[in-house]
């Protein structure tokens, strides 16, 4: 039985399709079968971060509503032959998705992958809690920013309440993955510390993502980043969470920046 | 921009992690209960309609947090022409 795995934020744009295909395709690289699910229903974009959207035929409205078989929507990735993806539809049917349909599409991914991974869209409303559903663990995606860290804290409250596991009265695992930190930012005192994160929200580290253009630049090729420049800070940082997310107790580094000759000058020191 | 400003500038962070961690604290007391406030004017209305007919806008309920203490401030307005008592058109 494969993992689900639910990648959420409450807030939109932290980095949680980025996220999704670099750890994915992390995990996929090391021979596990991984699928790939866009929950972003009307919003998708995770085809095109993997760089498959012109392969795009069915997608999981089409299996949920039995249009398409699953493995006919399910697309295989052209360069980890392991890894899968399974597009959202475009329809702008905010009910296109049903509990049951998705439950059942959960179910049979999980027995044929050892990875689940579920992008879910931005908020808290259905479409987010129907991507958690059925999650057995969950990779929170914040930035070290007041808002981001607030929503954050309200998707914890609702993964310990409307997921599947939680009502169930078992536990649901949770890891923070730290997003777009910028260590010279974090220097100076002007962003949140990981230290401030993780003692506001008490949830677990699995990663610090620094802030790096290779993201971009992976998103403007259509490849995830642990593809396409594995060697690049921001890559080794998924790629090491991927790790930590297998099980593998790796310890995390904080990103650093080298003070300035002004920062000396000034005496100023990290928050 | 001077030196001072530099200074000033400095370590914005920290006054973030204090406004979270007493935003998160009140927001986690709360998820699971309903909304105060609105239980409080709910109650308060029908408390003062055994008496005096008002309106729902001549009722404000608030509430401001603060670290320790919270203060709740009910402001109600009860116009003197239109409002007549019950006790005395009874
Ligand atoms: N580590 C990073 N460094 C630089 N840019 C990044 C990083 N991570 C994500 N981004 C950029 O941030 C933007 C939002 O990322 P992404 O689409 O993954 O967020 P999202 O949480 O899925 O958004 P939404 O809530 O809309 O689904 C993108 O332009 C992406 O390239
Ligand atoms: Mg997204």
């Amino acid at each position: 039985m494969g993992k689900v795995v639910v990648v959420t934020s409450g807030k939109g744009g932290v980095g949680k399709t980025t996220s999704t295909a670099a750890l994915g395709a992390a995990v996929a690289k090391t021979g596990k079968k991984v699928a790939l699910v866009d929950f972003d229903v009307g919003l998708r974009n995770l085809d095109l971060i993997m760089g498959a959207e012109r392969r795009v035929v069915f997608d999981l409205v089409n299996v949920i509503q039995g249009s398409a078989k699953l493995s006919q929507a399910l697309i295989r990735d052209k360069r980890v032959e392991t890894l899968f993806l399974l597009p959202a539809s475009q329809t702008r049917d905010k009910d296109a998705l049903t509990e049951e349909g998705v439950g059942e599409v959960i179910d049979k991914l999980r027995s044929v992958f050892d990875y689940v991974f579920c992008d879910s869209p931005a908020g808290i409303e259905r479409g987010a809690q129907l991507a958690m559903r059925f999650a057995d663990e969950a990779v929170i995606v914040t930035n070290p920013e007041v808002s981001s860290v607030r929503d954050s804290d309200r998707i914890i409250g609702l993964l310990d309440a409307r997921t599947m596991k939680a009502e169930q009265g078992e536990h649901i695992a949770k890891h923070v993955l730290v997003t777009r930190y910028d260590a010279a930012r974090a220097s100076r005192g002007e962003m949140l510390s990981i230290d401030d994160v993780l003692e506001i929200l008490s949830v677990p580290l699995l990663g610090i993502i620094p802030e790096s253009q290779d993201v971009l630049r992976a998103s403007n090729l259509g490849s995830p980043v642990t593809l396409s420049e594995p060697l690049n800070a921001a890559a080794r940082a998924y790629l090491d969470a991927a790790r930590r997310l297998e099980g593998e107790d790796l310890p995390v580094v904080v990103p650093f920046e080298r003070k300035g000759f002004l920062d000396r000058l000034l005496g100023r020191r990290a928050a | 921009m001077n030196l001072l400003d530099i200074f000033k500038r400095r370590s914005s962070a920290p006054v973030a992690r204090e406004r979270l961690q007493v935003l998160l604290a009140y927001e986690r007391r709360n998820r699971s209960q309903p909304d105060l406030v609105s239980i409080l004017r709910e109650e308060i209305m029908a408390v003062i309609a055994k008496h005096v007919q008002i309106d729902q806008d001549y009722l404000q309920v608030s509430m401001d947090r603060g670290e320790t203490m919270s203060t709740l401030e009910i402001d109600i307005q009860i116009p003197n022409k239109s409002a007549v008592p019950l006790a005395m058109a009874g």
